[in-house]
């Protein structure tokens, strides 16, 4: 085993519940490469919902809160508002976080709160055994959509730009190095983060979304189907849009704001000196 | 296994009138909560703005979240986070909560949840008063597990029993549920309060199923909503792990019920007709034992539950009182859940009638019934959301006595 891997994770709960060829190992790796690399290991706690996705952190020796379906976000704001000066990493998936979750995943992207959301999106309920998820393209026949699926799809990446969350990025399985260093980046980032990554299910979605269920081939065509996104390009239609795709330094961070708004309530109510006194007089 | 003990309230306190929500609300503070989420919902929403302004005040922190399962996720969050938590609901909003209740529960999470209840189903009667909710806090969430909840029956209540809830959670680390109703949320009285913080206890290691720290004490805590043994790891595929899991969540709770007990009873020492009653339903209940004796003093009023006793009677001669004849006195079962058998079966060991005023369809009575064997349990019940008067329950009690005899 990966010497860094040994020391992150519970190696008396091994072996994990993952298919062979899953993708959110990748994933796993990327964040404790990312987490070792910032020295946090102690500063850290990570909260998930249900689903394949959540069982990301439960395998990993840090503070973990593997939490009920979809409610992940409001567990994890909790816990930060009590603990404002730690970091909290939150793992869940596409249907615990646009479906089930959503309204939770609206609200903490506007507070902008500072949680670092890690979405692997396979685009199924891969647990249940590959039913049609919100993240299912539209036309893909799982066990619940047999005919292919009517909904049209929530690209959670855009929803979260739209609710205001500050730092939103998306990555694919094959692209393990930029998606550690993207995670690290979230962790630093001050305020709401929300990483996509598109992941390979071999299991449920390999045949109904890729038409194949081989992990290689699945992730082969990750790769060249995703451009990499700079501001101002223009990403044509059917290719992933990969990269940070959104950065916002500026905008406070909710508690911050809890603070500022606190202070200037106090300052406002607190007795005048007699010069600004006369002032207003 | 620690000895039966509990820390007396203090004795010098400071007299002032507060609504019900109020002090549940300024019991909170004393008792140490320092995190409150919770979402706006009537009858309870007085307790939401009081604690928007008083966690900041005691440098707690508040939120207002975006339904009542995020306010219930948020408090369980901060929980491990190290904070002690508390949220407020009624009817709907309790129905909402009761995954995260039973993920506390299982967890072995100590939170308060105070549930103001309205009358019901769906939106039902927001404004007016019930007890219908008395099942669902013990059985409201899925699967088995044994819930801690006590019901009020004054402001004092209101106020001593909110501090109660925080003791008990703490020290038996499981969700306890302040079952109160609109009439004491929104009644106004006097009421002793404390200033400065209550020193609560944590758990004792004895009661704890699976230990968890606070998270961020270095000690790697995995908190699972999945069945799990004391090192946190998954054991839910595992039947017989799984059982004496549950079994001990179970035995956490019941072994120890007689801590938690906690009946009250009125002129009960030569009565052979017992009324048993919790909650608001307690008040009238008492006026009617004091009514069929004819005490206008408020002698029987005990501490916590002295309310506002009417020092009238139903009837303005004494000597026409048509009630003399009943020999009635009153239970007052304050912890309501877990049922306390063995202490009603005690205190009603020698009545021939116990009548159960409640409002809803009858729902406690059931319990009051499968632990009396000896004695004919009547339910009394009251639909639409107005309290029992103490004549209504007299008369129900008259009528049924003189069919049988």
């Amino acid at each position: 085993m990966n010497r860094l891997m040994e020391r992150y994770l519970r190696l008396d709960a091994l072996p994990t519940l993952f298919c062979p060829g899953c993708g959110n190992g990748i994933v796993q790796q990327a964040f404790v490469t990312a987490v070792d690399k910032l020295g946090i290991r102690d500063d850290i706690a990570c909260v998930s919902g249900i689903g394949c996705s959540s069982w990301v952190p439960c395998y990993l020796d840090l503070d973990v809160m593997h939490t009920t379906h979809g409610r992940a976000l409001a567990f994890a704001q909790g816990l930060k508002l009590a603990r404002p000066d730690k970091k909290i990493a939150v793992f869940t998936g596409d249907g615990d976080c646009l479906a089930i979750g959503g309204n939770h995943f609206l609200h903490a992207c506007k507070r902008n709160i500072d949680l670092a959301v890690i979405m692997i999106n396979n685009h199924i309920y891969g647990m249940t055994g590959g039913q049609k998820s919100p993240a299912t393209p539209q036309g893909a026949a799982t066990k619940t959509s047999p005919w292919g699926a009517y909904d049209e799809p929530i690209e959670g990446a855009d929803l979260a730009i739209c609710m205001g969350a500050t730092y939103v990025a998306r990555w694919t399985t094959a692209h393990p190095v930029q998606l550690e260093k993207s995670i690290e980046a979230a962790i630093k980032h001050k305020g709401f983060s929300f990483i996509e990554v598109i992941a390979q299910c071999p299991t449920q979605s390999g045949k109904s979304v890729y038409g194949d269920k081989d992990p290689a081939f699945i992730m082969k065509k990750l790769k060249e189907n995703s451009v990499i996104y700079k501001e101002g390009d223009h990403v044509p239609a059917g290719k992933i849009k990969c990269g940070v795709l959104h950065h916002d330094n500026d905008k406070t961070e909710y508690i911050e704001r809890m603070e500022t708004q606190l202070r200037l309530y106090a300052e406002s109510k607190a007795p005048k000196t007699s010069g600004e006194g006369e002032q207003a007089k | 296994m620690e000895p039966q003990q509990r820390e007396p309230l203090p004795k010098s306190g400071r007299k002032t009138i507060l609504q019900g929500n109020e002090a549940c609300a300024r019991a909170a503070v004393y008792a140490g909560c320092r995190f409150f989420a919770g979402y706006p919902i009537t009858p309870s929403t007085e307790i939401i703005e009081v604690m928007s302004s008083e966690m900041v005040n005691a440098g707690g922190t508040f939120i207002q979240m975006e339904d009542e399962i995020a306010s219930a996720c948020a408090i369980v969050g901060a929980r491990w986070g190290g904070k002690r938590s508390m949220t407020a609901t009624s009817g709907p909003g309790f129905t909402l909560m009761q995954e995260t209740i039973g993920f506390a529960a299982v967890t072995e999470t100590p939170v308060v949840i105070v549930n103001v209840q309205r009358g019901g189903p769906s939106t039902g009667q927001p404004t007016m008063s019930s007890q219908q909710d008395i099942y669902q806090v013990r059985y409201g969430s899925h699967g088995d597990y044994e819930m801690i909840a006590l019901a009020p029956s004054s402001v004092q209540e209101m106020y001593d029993f909110t501090i109660r809830a925080f003791e008990l959670s703490e020290k038996f680390r499981t969700p306890v549920v302040l079952l109160a109703d609109e009439i004491v949320g929104h009644m106004r009285e006097k009421v002793i309060v404390y200033d400065g913080e209550r020193q609560i206890r944590g758990g004792h290691r004895n009661y704890v199923v699976s230990p968890q720290d606070d998270f961020f004490t270095g000690s790697n805590s995995l908190v699972e909503g999945q069945f799990h043994d004391d090192m946190g790891r998954r054991i839910g595929h595992l039947a017989d792990k799984s059982g004496s899991f549950l079994a001990s969540l179970e035995s956490k709770i019941q072994n120890h019920i007689d801590e938690i007990s906690d009946v009250d009873t009125f002129f009960m020492e030569d009565a052979d007709i017992a009324i048993l009653a919790y909650g608001s339903v307690a008040r009238p209940a008492l006026q009617a034992v004091r009514s069929a004796k004819g005490i206008r003093e408020e002698a029987g009023a005990k501490g916590r539950f002295v309310g506002n006793l009417r020092k009238v009677l139903p009837w303005k001669k004494p000597d026409v009182n048509p009630y003399s004849h009943l020999n009635v006195g009153m239970i007052k079962v304050n912890s309501v859940w877990p049922f306390p058998d063995k202490e009603i079966q005690r205190l009603a060991k020698n009545c021939k009638y116990v009548f159960v005023p409640e409002m809803n369809v009858g729902k406690y009575v059931r319990e009051v019934d499968r632990c009396l064997k000896h004695s004919k349990v009547i339910s009394l019940r009251k639909l639409g959301g107005d309290l029992h008067t103490p004549t209504e329950i007299l008369a129900a009690i008259a009528k049924e006595v003189e069919q049988h005899e």
